[in-house]
């Protein structure tokens, strides 16, 4: 049993928690996930981990209510326990000095750049971070990407906060303004992390995209990851999340985030009618 | 005495109810059934179904206790052995092993050593509160053992009742390993896996799950905590594909996550559990042994109006339990032999709507002693389906290898061990099971977890030397 330590509401539909689970805080890196089991019923979901604390053996993970396992996640508050949170699961980002990277992210896939550009940064590049959502309230942890930023752009889709536009589009900006840039790491939703790769293939700017499929074990075993990765087959629990962005097939990724959409309507359908102890009324 | 030339046949769910259903198919030996049955057995004196047995139960010694019906005495007679004897009863396969040794079935059907091994565990769990084995003091000595399924429980149980203490490392959230994710619930019900881990827990053995042991603690990190032996027996967990086109789309499935959605997650009680599974109108099995026949039946169950095999062998060659064969083809699951698949025919939005195969000859045979298929040029044919279920195997799982350098694989990346003592080139870790072996039996895992227990016993009590 994991224990919800603090529970934030960031914006609209998005939640954010703090789990105590010491013995993952003290092995987790940026660019790692946990698998999250909310209860015996609970579906097993990836989340990545946003922050870590290794003193007060705390991991911070931040989730859209997007489906059945995430709306019941987002009832939970702080006090209540998670039956399962396993990992660090997944290889960390590969982090080398670089001179200037660019760490981007879109919506809920912002709260992850964060670990990864501190990393980054601490380790002496300089880091311009881009981060983007709809519209201004679903724009998350700007203070935070800001600590650990030497730039930080802004946009929002509707042009209600910072630059109207996409974050493909503050990044297409500044690569066409020549600056001299070592790498791009992309989390978000997969559109958006293809729509950077478009931006960045044409320079051969070497692009890190962090992959988001569905997973079940997420240990190797079961293979429901997989993802075409310079044609090759690869499994995203294990050999990534992190692949080279300008080798992803993401049309694949896109159509294999969709399997279930329909199972997921039936779900929230029979959750209206289910209980808070998760009997059928 | 009048020797009775056939088993007694074991009461089972009749196939069209049970396609309906995910509850045991073969409902076990009343008392009197299991006494007539026990009664065929010729008692011999050098039994060769005890050498037949990878564990050597002593099978005339428990089956002449439930003659004197001391089922007590049955069942401690089979767990000096077997400490997962209910699971074995069901799972083993039998008819290869002591069965296949049988005197009797040199000249009739062999005494059903199964199905009396099935009944003395179940009257111990229907009686509950099994009896415990006397522990020794302990020895102060830590074992870690990495993996759940039948290797590691069975060396944990070893370990346990030699004194040591043990604490198991699962990578999932229920213990277990493939008898809870891949085994299904109608062959194997998992209140029967859950009932015998409580009795190797019972035994003084510390079960952890959630712990992906690679990541969360590497082997060294282990012997650092103070564990002074540590048994590998993580199963062979990486799905094979066949690497034809078409594999990734939406609808084909490894077996193992098929599997793993219907057992562990229990997907076919989706919506009251969170997690889906795609039930097909018409699925393509592809693969001929028994994760193949479960993931057939398991399909039918779901509610699939067609479920169809496709093998590339012929039946003979069928990896596969006779008996899986059999109730898989009862329930209505077609097969098609001599068939190989060569792509899979999917629609604009990444759909499966079909699978192309093409019909096979046997030629000469190959380095397995089996003929080996051969394509007829031109017979190509499509079957319309919107799943298909890879089940031709599994591989070595690179986690925990690949985060431990100093552990010598062999070339298809399972880990080399010692054959007697399952002794790795890793200062004192040994490893059994699929692991070890590749994919192979539960009791086979099993023995081989004994196997190492032993070995690792000794190493604790003479030093460090011998182990290395």
């Amino acid at each position: 049993m994991y224990k919800i330590l603090n529970k934030q509401n960031p914006a609209p539909d998005v939640k954010e928690f703090m789990i105590s689970c010491p013995e993952i805080a003290r092995k987790a890196q940026p660019g790692q996930f946990v698998v999250v089991r909310i209860d015996e019923r609970g579906e097993r979901i990836p989340l990545t981990i946003a922050d870590y604390d290794r003193d007060k053996g705390t991991i911070t993970i931040v989730v859209q209510e997007a489906g059945q396992t995430t709306y019941r996640l987002g009832r939970l508050n702080s006090g209540d326990t998670l039956t399962d949170v396993i990992g660090p699961l997944g290889i960390p980002t590969h982090m080398e000095s670089m001179g200037t990277v660019v760490c981007a992210g879109g919506g809920v896939g912002i709260a992850p750049v964060y670990p990864v550009a501190r990393g980054f940064r601490q380790i002496g590049n300089r880091v311009i971070s881009i981060i983007g959502a709809r519209t201004k309230e679903l724009v998350i942890w700007e203070k935070k990407i800001k600590s650990v930023s030497d730039e930080l752009y802004v946009t929002t889709d509707d042009g209600s906060y910072g630059q109207k536009g996409f974050v493909s589009d503050e990044l297409q900006r500044i690569v066409k303004g020549g600056r001299e840039i070592g790498l791009v790491f992309a989390v978000g939703p997969t559109l958006m992390m293809r729509a950077v790769c478009e931006v960045t293939k044409p320079y051969k700017l070497r692009t890190m995209v962090s992959l988001n499929p569905i997973m079940v074990d997420a240990t190797g075993m079961c293979g429901a990851c997989r993802v075409s990765v310079g044609g090759k087959t690869r499994f995203v629990c294990v050999d990534g999340p992190d692949f080279d962005g300008h080798q992803v097939d993401f049309d694949q990724l896109l159509s294999r985030q969709r399997i279930y959409l329909e199972e997921e309507k039936k779900a929230s359908k029979s959750y209206d009618s289910v209980s808070e102890h998760g009997k059928v009324k | 005495m009048k020797i009775i030339p056939k088993k007694v046949e074991m009461p089972r769910q009749a196939p069209e109810e049970r396609v309906t259903n995910f509850d045991e198919v073969a409902l076990g030996y009343s008392e009197e059934q299991a006494q007539q049955e026990a009664g065929r057995c010729l008692q011999c004196k050098k039994a060769p179904c005890i050498s037949a047995c990878p564990v050597e139960i002593d099978i005339p010694g428990f089956i002449a206790r439930i003659i004197d019906r001391d089922y007590q005495g049955a069942i401690r007679k089979i767990k000096e052995k077997n400490l997962l004897p209910a699971m074995c009863g069901r799972v083993c396969p039998q008819e290869g092993l002591c069965e296949k040794a049988c005197t009797l079935g040199k000249k009739y059907e062999p005494v059903a050593i199964g199905r009396l091994e099935r009944f003395a565990a179940d009257w111990e769990l229907q009686k509950g509160n099994p009896e415990k084995p006397r522990l020794p003091p302990s020895t102060g000595k830590c074992v870690a053992v990495i993996g759940s399924g039948p290797a590691g429980l069975s060396c944990a149980g070893d370990l346990a009742r030699l004194g040591h203490k043990v604490t198991i490392f699962e990578a999932l959230h229920t213990p277990g390993g493939v008898l809870v994710y891949g085994i299904p619930e109608f062959r194997l019900p998992k209140a029967i896996v859950r009932w015998e881990i409580e009795y190797i827990r019972s035994l003084g053995v510390e079960v952890k799950t959630g712990y992906v042991i690679g990541k969360i603690y590497t082997l060294d990190e282990l012997f650092c905590q103070g564990y002074d032996g540590i048994f590998i027996g993580i199963g062979a967990g990486l799905p094979k594909f066949m690497d034809i086109p078409g594999e990734n789309l939406n609808g084909v499935y490894s077996a193992n996550e098929f599997l793993t959605r219907t057992n562990l997650m229990k997907a076919y009680l989706f919506p009251e559990y969170d997690t889906p599974i795609k039930i097909g109108r018409r699925v393509a099995v592809i693969g001929g042994g028994n994760v193949a026949m479960d993931a057939s039946r398991t399909a039918l169950r779901l509610g699939a109006e067609r479920v169809s095999n496709i093998y590339r062998r012929s039946r003979k060659e069928m990896p596969a339990r006779v008996e899986e064969v059999e109730n898989a083809r009862d329930e209505g699951v077609e097969f098609n032999f001599l068939t190989n698949p060569v792509q899979i025919l999917g629609n604009s939005e990444g759909w499966v709507m079909g699978i192309e195969s093409i019909r096979m000859e046997l030629g000469e045979p190959d380095e397995s002693g089996r003929q080996r298929p051969v394509p007829i040029r031109g017979s190509e044919f499509t079957i319309e389906v919107d799943v298909v279920v890879m089940a031709i195997g599994a591989g070595a799982n690179p986690l925990l290898p690949s985060a431990t350098p100093d552990l010598k694989l062999n070339r298809w990346s399972y880990i080399i061990a010692d054959e007697t003592t399952g002794k790795t080139s890793k200062e004192a870790v040994w490893a059994g099971g699929d692991i070890v072996s590749g994919a192979a039996t539960v009791i086979s895992a099993m023995a081989s977890g004994r196997r190492s227990a032993r070995a690792i016993h000794q190493y604790l009590m003479e030093g460090s030397k011998s182990g290395s």
